[in-house]
């Protein structure tokens, strides 16, 4: 009941923040239908015999942006990588539309930590962009019509300049947003971060978290991160949850800051 | 058929070496074998597996003892099916990983390398062995050179087919696997692919040469490229330019093939690296 109380009221916030999120995508108005939402259910993970994590119950419903806040170990990375697919779990993750009352496919958007490409490496922003969404072989041919896909998706994050730079030469924050257009397409149920901010500066987290916002506005997607950055937190999610190999508590961001769980864990 | 092909090099080549037939026969393995090795080292080199290549070509020890052991007559073989066998393991182990991965490679391939000798050894019989270790594609015959044709055809097709889940897969695993790639069987794939590849030239080049040739065309063609078109163009024509070179140089100098072609290759390297300094690509 306290849970469905919070959750009513995290949905009134969220209309207004994304009244003010809209006008920044040149005032499209609010996509996401609120009628998606993704069930976790008693989501279990055991590795060689020890407890990572158990008994996690979570409702993500769209337009949301959910944060997963805890210690370093708490599972949160784990709990990423269950929900993808990569290690196995035990317990159900469903993708629900509520008014036909189906359950459906759930696609997701991820943007790694890191990627596996070291300094010197010759893949292009298009080169790593094209492996993802085309089967025309990179190393032989440039398309013109993939060329013009992509620069469409990274001008929605202002990186259209970047498509013949090397990866390994971007910034941090120019990796960020090149991630993060890959991510959204094709559009995404859910969106998953990994604590994608580490190494950047503080005008990048700004700029940063503003996307997310006006992403998670625009378009019928939620959000879900993985984040250490509390100050953000706080001012961006919709709904934070307190991870130690369990959910410990979850809320409102305001609920969750006063708590006396999150006091014993931050101290 | 292959008359017509030494007319035609007779014809386009006018020099004394191409006159003898096992110079035609080396020229157009090189010419089938080197661009192969150019591709294929892009993504050894991509993928650090510059170690798991020279695991590979250890192996071979021990897939023609293990072909003397069970009596097949044709241990080439025997030496395909363990070499297959080998990478498919190193994979596997590689992703249910306790110890880092050099370790492992490492402790299997000189593992491997030592039943090999072990076995090849037994009755002091190493002798008839150990022209694998530098290799001699002079001896190549006009119907390996046509084995080394489909070779060249199937990683032609893999590669056009496969490129960009492979690319993918390198460079960030969980969002291939995001994207629904296979990134097992895409990463098994290669490196069958790779074995195969390794095993059906190391009689050729060599087992001490053969993966200096896989990464030293793609490491310099690297020093030189930025993107992923420049990356291949660059690494097939070093190779193919030190096989050619490294070839006739040999034969004017009555040196080992092997060895020379290493020799130019590296020495485009260190000019690729040269150049990548002063031109601060």
């Amino acid at each position: 009941m306290e849970q469905k109380k919070s959750l009513i009221r995290s949905y009134q916030n969220m209309d207004e923040d994304c009244k003010k999120a809209s006008r920044i995508f040149a005032g499209q108005k609010v996509q996401a239908c609120g009628f998606h939402c993704i069930k976790i259910k008693e989501l279990g993970v055991t590795l060689n015999d020890e407890i990572i994590l158990e008994h996690i119950n979570l409702h993500i419903h769209c337009g949301r942006m959910i944060s997963i806040i805890g210690k370093n170990g708490a599972g949160k990375s784990t709990l990423i990588k269950a929900i993808l697919g990569e290690i196995p779990h035990t317990g159900k993750i469903e993708f629900r539309d509520i008014r036909q009352g189906i359950n459906s496919h759930l696609r997701i958007g991820y943007v790694p930590q890191n990627l596996n490409i070291e300094k010197n490496s010759p893949t292009s922003v298009y080169d790593l962009f094209a492996s993802f969404i085309s089967r025309v072989p990179v190393f032989l041919l440039r398309k013109k019509s993939i060329e013009e896909k992509i620069q469409k998706q990274l001008a929605m994050f202002q990186a259209q300049d970047l498509i013949d730079k090397r990866v390994c030469d971007l910034s941090g924050g120019q990796l960020q947003r090149v991630l993060l257009s890959m991510a959204i397409y094709p559009l995404p149920n859910l969106l998953l971060l990994d604590e994608p901010v580490s190494g950047i500066d503080k005008k990048g987290m700004d700029s940063f978290y503003e996307t997310i916002h006006s992403l998670k506005c625009k378009y019928d997607l939620s959000v879900f991160m993985v984040s250490h950055d509390l100050e953000y937190v706080r001012k961006y999610s919709d709904y934070v949850v307190l991870l130690d190999k369990t959910i410990v508590k979850q809320g409102l961001p305001e609920e969750i800051f006063q708590s006396k769980e999150y006091k014993t864990m931050f101290g | 058929m292959l008359t017509e092909i030494y007319h035609i090099l007779e014809i386009l080549l006018p020099f004394s070496f191409i006159k003898y037939d096992f110079m035609k026969n080396s020229f157009l393995a090189i010419l089938i074998i080197t661009p192969l090795f150019g591709i294929l080292g892009t993504m050894i080199v991509s993928n650090k597996m510059a170690f798991f290549s020279d695991a590979l070509g250890h192996s071979a020890f021990t897939g023609i003892a293990v072909g003397v052991l069970l009596g097949i007559s044709n241990t080439d073989l025997s030496m395909i099916g363990f070499a297959i066998l080998f990478a498919l393991v190193l994979n596997l182990i590689k992703r249910h990983q306790t110890v880092s991965t050099d370790t492992i490679i490492s402790v299997f391939s000189s593992m491997s390398m030592a039943v090999g000798l072990v076995i090849l050894s037994k009755n002091g019989q190493f002798s008839n062995y150990s022209s694998l270790l530098v290799g001699d594609i002079l001896s190549i015959t006009g119907k390996e050179i046509f084995l080394l044709l489909i070779i060249f055809c199937v990683t032609i097709i893999f590669w056009t087919c496969c490129f960009n889940a492979l690319h993918a897969q390198s460079v960030s695993e969980s969002l291939a696997r995001s994207r629904g790639i296979p990134v097992v069987l895409i990463e098994n794939a290669f490196a069958v692919l790779l074995a195969v590849l390794v095993m059906f030239s190391v009689r050729w080049v060599g087992i001490l040469i053969i993966n200096a040739l896989l990464i030293l065309p793609a490491a310099s063609a690297r020093n030189l490229a930025s993107n992923m078109r420049e990356y291949h163009r660059f690494s097939v024509v070093i190779s193919l330019f030190s096989g050619i070179v490294g070839l006739v140089v040999s034969f004017y100098n009555s040196t080992a093939t092997g060895p020379a072609i290493v020799l130019v290759a590296a020495a485009v390297f260190f000019l690729s690296l040269g150049a990548k300094v002063v031109y601060r690509l």
